[in-house]
């Protein structure tokens, strides 16, 4: 992992729709060689996927997104590793961690409705064993993701000729 | 109720006789060619402008954020002359730190309103009526002017595309005559991009040393160097106590809003310089001295991920430019590409006009920055990296069309 490793991940980050030769022209290096260092990306399993970000409150107004947090009662010699496992299991569960503070693990889970979040969470999560607690945030608005602003700001203008 | 008295009796135009009140001096500074250009941008729509000299950034939020803590506290009055000493201080780190020079925050260093304020008062400082002052061509549009108005007389010293617009101490030396006094240095420069390197400003100070000269260097593009690391003028031996370096931080920090430059100089030109700037400014603008404070403490990192990003579009453009038929030197500085546009057999101001007008993007001529910019149009690169795609996409079809 090299600086140039460095730059092409940030790059792909920010739009992974970059054409190679794009690529190589910004790194100064061959259009062959971005195909090896990305190649090798991939398969080293530091590229996940590439995909797009979408703001989806705006194309499907009747989906809905929940934080729960759950209070779990760790396992011995397995820690929190074998009920995160079964838990990510679920298609609708977007994103799952295991943080500090009150709770244990931290899912993002999405839904067609409330209920249909409420039922998961009733008849999914909250049975499980070593589960203790469970509190269900529902999403109101989204502001800003994955460091992508999803509301209209209004950048300052900048004249057309300056100096 | 109150009513607004629309008579306008008090203060009408009238057709009495008056002298022409206007002074030789301001009349003896040209138009600027560049007005129509600007008329020309704002008639059209959907115009992809590379015409700017300001970062696309806004100010990194951290910094907006301390300088509106500060009006909330109640720091709205007026700072020292030479500015607030934390932020002096924390400067003085600075550049010692980045750029291997010493300044002593309480003596050689002010605080100016952008780095304008600071090229006026210094060149006004230090110029005699018929004083020259060799100044780098092509360069930025204020130099000459400001010697014009401070009485001296400025005499352009090419810096060519052949010497990869750098300033070659032969040509420096051609034009040193018994009256010059002072050399105005930019680099990386505005509008070509060209940077001295370390061996290049060695190459001049045997001469500026033997003339007797003393250098006003603007750096304000000294962090956006892509190139190795920016060299000081005043870091070459025996040119300290003859520079004063100028420099600001609306370039690296994406603050030309906030109009904050400063100066750092021997004692002796630091004093008079303040004399001046005591008078005509009194201190820079208060909230921007804490925004500064707070750029220099926390802002390196967003400065650095500017800057990365920049010297990407700048791989990305040059090979665009050269792609599509307009050679273009590689700028090792600031965010400016400055294409030959010879080949099209336009001038550069027929080019820049039939450009915007037929394909919608905005540069500026070349002629604008001095006759050595002749031939050339200036293209920032501080645009984001899809529309300076679509820009050399339009500017491909333009050359193209030409017969």
């Amino acid at each position: 992992m090299d600086d140039i490793d460095r730059s092409l991940l940030s790059l792909l980050e920010e739009d992974c729709s970059t054409s190679l030769h794009d690529l190589a022209v910004m790194l100064g290096c061959s259009d062959e060689e971005v195909e090896k260092r990305k190649a090798n990306l991939e398969k080293d399993g530091i590229i996940r996927r590439y995909s797009a970000v979408i703001n989806w409150e705006q194309v499907d107004k009747g989906s809905v997104y929940a934080i729960i947090e759950l209070k779990v009662a760790p396992e011995r010699d397995h820690g929190f590793d074998r009920i995160a496992a079964r838990i990510s299991r679920f298609a609708n569960v977007r994103d799952l961690r295991l943080r500090t503070g009150t709770h244990d693990l931290q899912l993002l889970v999405k839904g067609k409705s409330m209920q249909e979040i409420a039922r998961f969470v009733a008849e999914h999560i909250a049975p499980m064993e070593r589960i203790r607690e469970t509190a269900t945030h529902i999403i109101m608005k989204t502001y800003k993701e994955n460091g992508v602003l999803y509301v209209e700001r209004e950048d300052g203008q900048r004249l057309p000729f300056s100096f | 109720m109150l009513s607004v008295k629309t008579d306008n009796a008090c203060h009408s135009r009238s057709d009495n006789k008056k002298r022409d009140f206007i002074s030789d001096r301001t009349k003896a500074i040209p138009p600027s060619g560049i007005r129509r250009f600007f008329d020309l941008a704002g008639q059209m729509e959907d115009v992809i402008s590379l015409g700017v000299g300001e970062p696309d950034y806004s100010t990194p939020w951290h910094i907006c954020d301390a300088a509106i803590s500060s009006i909330e506290q109640g720091h709205t009055a007026y700072t020292s002359n030479t500015g607030m000493e934390p932020l002096r201080r924390e400067l003085a780190g600075f550049i010692q730190d980045q750029y291997h020079v010493e300044y002593d925050p309480a003596s050689e260093m002010i605080i100016t309103t952008g780095v304008s304020e600071g090229l006026d008062i210094v060149i006004r400082a230090v110029t005699d009526p018929g004083d020259e002052v060799l100044v780098i061509d092509p360069s930025y549009v204020s130099y000459s002017p400001c010697v014009t108005m401070a009485g001296g007389v400025p005499v352009p010293v090419p810096c060519t595309e052949k010497d990869r617009f750098r300033l070659s101490p032969d040509v420096l030396m051609e034009h040193i005559t018994p009256r010059s006094k002072v050399l105005i240095l930019n680099f990386p420069n505005n509008p070509t991009g060209g940077v001295m390197r370390h061996e290049d400003l060695k190459a001049i100070a045997d001469v500026v040393i033997d003339h007797d000269l003393l250098i006003l260097s603007d750096e304000v593009y000294a962090e956006l160097t892509y190139e190795g690391h920016h060299t000081a003028t005043a870091s070459i031996e025996g040119l300290w106590d003859r520079t004063v370096t100028l420099s600001g931080f609306s370039k690296a920090f994406a603050m030309t809003g906030w109009r904050l430059g400063y100066i750092c100089a021997p004692p002796d030109i630091t004093a008079a310089t303040l004399k001046i700037h005591q008078y005509v400014m009194l201190s820079a603008p208060t909230m921007s001295q804490y925004a500064a404070l707070e750029a220099l403490k926390n802002g390196k990192e967003a400065m650095q991920e500017m800057v990365r990003e920049y010297h990407l579009r700048r791989n990305l453009f040059v090979d665009g430019l050269n792609r599509i038929g307009l050679p273009c030197h590689v700028p090792e500085g600031a965010f400016y590409a400055f294409p030959s546009v010879k080949g099209t057999g336009l001038t550069d101001f027929e080019f820049a006009e039939r450009l915007i007008t037929e394909a919608g993007v905005a540069v500026v001529p070349g002629n604008v920055f001095g006759n050595s910019g002749i031939g050339h149009v200036r293209c920032s690169y501080a645009v984001s990296r899809q529309e300076l795609t679509e820009a050399v996409r339009r500017m491909d079809e333009f050359i193209r069309s030409l017969p």
